[in-house]
């Protein structure tokens, strides 16, 4: 079908819902969806800014939790924090789907925008899993488990609670270096945090004195303990490449330099 | 002091390093005390050995000091091996320690036994009660239970660990004899029963009185090495079918025997360990558990061995030619679910988007079926009629002809004469 209309969306959750309002609204035909930022002008076509309104971005998103089940709804934020203009458009075709189809159209893994989106969001619960397993802390010596991450995709939002649940007495922050925020636990709320420059700087750097050599301990043990587990007669580099791939090696005290 | 940690580390995680079993899934333990760790439903594998395979949990022993003189088992009494014993608050520190900076989900503790059943139980015992309850350690814990324990004992280890174990070791009784006089798999079987009995209790209980302390909530496991001793592939899944079922086990682990020891009832050191062998029972295992097929379909006294250049499911479909192709947009869900190339996964969702309309090959491909295994066994809405039909072996060498199999490092392609 002939593209008929640009939609320019700015990449946030509302303008992508205040699109979907509009395009009900206009019923243009088929649009193709871009990121404002990525837009080039083109001579043929026409084109659209979505204006961000919160109340139209509100009633989309009740619409949708009409339509949706809980999984899907979660699928569907989960597909949005890839950060991928063709997460962006599949979610955008996806909600016109459901919502011009009876309820329980989630189920229809044969439309292309359905499966997308579930794979999509697949790819993203992946992410959030390899975080909840990659990151390692340091203990510095304000008292602070720290680590630094800049996973594929957005994943903060999702790993706050498994996160906030799991070291209750400690405090944290995870920072993401890409995204330059992070987030810090207070033992009583975790929350989002922004670094300037240097603090980012700072927070990479280990600290010294009798701290780190507690710190360094711990992690010549976890690295003796790796290596004392592997059983050297099945050696599998092609699987063990598969489960840890070489991007996250970066995070890993047991497979930086001894 | 920190060498000599370390010594003691490498010692007792290198002689732990035989048992497999590293799921840190099925604990169920809230962080609601504002203590340690909180578990995670799925289990989380924080990395994995140069070998593949998964670190989970701290694996260690408490000492590798034994009485017991198994041939099969590293820390064998007439081993000449190092030995060396943890104490009590090193296992806390270092669980407590590794758990904080994330690089592990709990502890899996097992040990030697030193003096009699029931003191190593103690031992162990206390390292876990300590964790639980002066730590407020909510993280998993795997521990093994010491046959010939009291029951006292194994009781009081139930309520704070999260899953416990006992390893039969070989798939068979005379194979046990034969390596290990002096156990049986009655002394196996005793206190697997035991715990059992004890979670079907508590879980009545908790039904009527809701403040019921948890009782292994992540269940039971054993482990069987394999290629030890001469047992089929058919004893094996027969002896794991018979305990998934008597005793609801969780898992059953299969453990290619590494060779260890110059005894000439083994497999000689430096003999490749039967990994292809490992992998075949361990994707029978999941057809038993996940895919709804009995162990007879798959090993019998016609067929006591698994194909090792084929998986056992395409291997099942190949004897079972009259019940295929079926129709992906009519087929019950367990007859789809039988079909080599189609997984849990698609499955599900071929059963829910067929609902929506008849499904094509294109779209079976994208849901993640892998077509080209699977298409000489099914029909799709764009299926062509097929006037030829094809025997099994042809269809097994055309799908060993596209796939690379990474244990076929030299394929040879034999030549079919009709």
């Amino acid at each position: 079908m002939q593209i008929s209309m640009i939609y320019l969306i700015d990449g946030s959750l509302e303008s992508l819902l205040c699109a979907v309002f509009e395009w009900f609204e206009r019923k243009p035909g088929k649009i193709l969806l871009q990121l404002e930022n990525h837009y080039q002008p083109d001579a043929f076509t026409e084109v659209f800014y979505v204006h961000k309104d919160n109340k139209k971005a509100d009633r989309v998103w009740a619409g949708l939790q009409k339509k949706l089940d809980k999984s899907w709804m979660r699928r569907f934020y989960c597909t949005f924090l890839s950060e991928s203009a063709q997460a962006y458009s599949s979610l955008f075709e996806f909600s016109c789907y459901i919502f011009s189809s009876p309820p329980g159209a989630g189920a229809n893994y044969g439309n292309a925008h359905v499966l997308a989106v579930a794979q999509t969001a697949r790819k993203v619960e992946r992410e959030k899993h390899r975080m909840e397993a990659f990151i390692r802390f340091q203990h510095s010596a304000d008292g602070i488990f720290y680590c630094c991450i800049d996973p594929d995709f957005n994943v903060l939002p999702l790993i706050m609670n498994h996160f906030k649940n799991r070291y209750a007495d400690q405090q944290w922050i995870i920072y993401d270096l890409k995204r330059h925020y992070g987030l810090y636990y207070d033992l009583e709320k975790a929350e989002e945090v922004n670094l300037n420059p240097d603090e980012e700087k700072n927070l990479q750097k280990t600290t010294g004195g009798l701290h780190a050599d507690q710190e360094n301990l711990y992690a010549t043990l976890w690295k003796d303990y790796f290596k004392s587990t592997n059983i050297a007669a099945r050696k599998n580099t092609k699987l063990h490449v598969q489960h840890v791939p070489k991007r996250y090696w970066k995070y890993l005290t047991e497979k930086t330099g001894i | 002091m920190s060498e000599r940690i370390r010594e003691k580390l490498n010692i007792l995680a290198d002689a732990a390093k035989y048992d497999v079993s590293c799921s840190s899934s099925g604990g169920t333990r809230k962080n609601d005390n504002k203590g340690l760790g909180d578990s995670h439903a799925s289990g989380i594998c924080h990395t994995y050995t140069e070998d593949g395979r998964c670190v989970s949990l701290l694996k260690i022993l408490l000492t590798n000091h034994c009485i017991y003189d198994c041939a099969f088992c590293v820390s064998r009494k007439s081993n000449d091996i190092k030995r060396a014993a943890f104490t009590v608050d090193e296992v806390v520190s270092l669980t407590i320690n590794f758990y904080r900076r994330n690089f592990i989900e709990g502890l899996f503790l097992s040990s030697g036994i030193f003096k009699n059943a029931d003191f190593t139980m103690e031992r162990l015992l206390n390292v876990v009660k300590k964790l639980r309850l002066e730590e407020r350690f909510n993280g998993y814990i795997h521990l093994k239970t010491i046959p010939g324990a009291s029951e006292e004992l194994i009781r009081e280890a139930g309520l704070y660990a999260d899953r416990m174990s006992i390893n039969l070791e070989m798939p068979t009784e005379s194979g046990l004899k034969l390596l290990a006089p002096e156990k049986s798999h009655e002394d196996v079987k005793r206190p697997l029963g035991f715990v059992q009995n004890q979670i079907i209790q508590f879980n009545d209980e908790k039904k009527l009185i809701k403040s019921t302390p948890k009782f292994v909530p992540a269940g039971q496991s054993t482990q069987m090495v394999i290629g030890a001793t001469p047992e089929t592939d058919k004893d094996i899944m027969h002896t794991a079918d018979a305990f998934y079922k008597n005793f609801a086990l969780k898992r059953v682990y299969y453990s290619g025997y590494i060779p260890i020891s110059n005894d000439n009832r083994l497999p000689l050191i430096g003999t490749q360990p039967p990994l292809i062998r490992e992998n075949r029972l361990y994707q029978t295992d999941w057809l038993m558990r996940f895919y709804g097929f009995h162990v007879n379909e798959l090993l019998n006294d016609a067929n006591p061995h698994l194909d090792v250049d084929i998986d056992p499911k395409l291997s099942w479909a190949l004897r079972n030619l009259q019940f295929f192709p079926i129709d992906i947009n009519l087929a019950a869900y367990k007859m789809i679910l039988r079909v080599p190339g189609i997984g849990v996964g698609s499955a599900k969702k071929i059963i829910q988007a067929r609902k929506f309309g008849k499904l094509r090959a294109d779209q079976l491909k994208k849901i993640g079926v892998a077509y080209n295994r699977a298409k000489y066994f099914i029909k799709c809405a764009d299926t062509t009629y097929q006037i030829k039909d094809y025997q099994g072996t042809q269809i097994k060498s055309f799908i060993l002809a596209e796939s690379q199999s990474k244990y076929l490092k030299n394929d040879v392609q034999q030549l079919i004469l009709f």
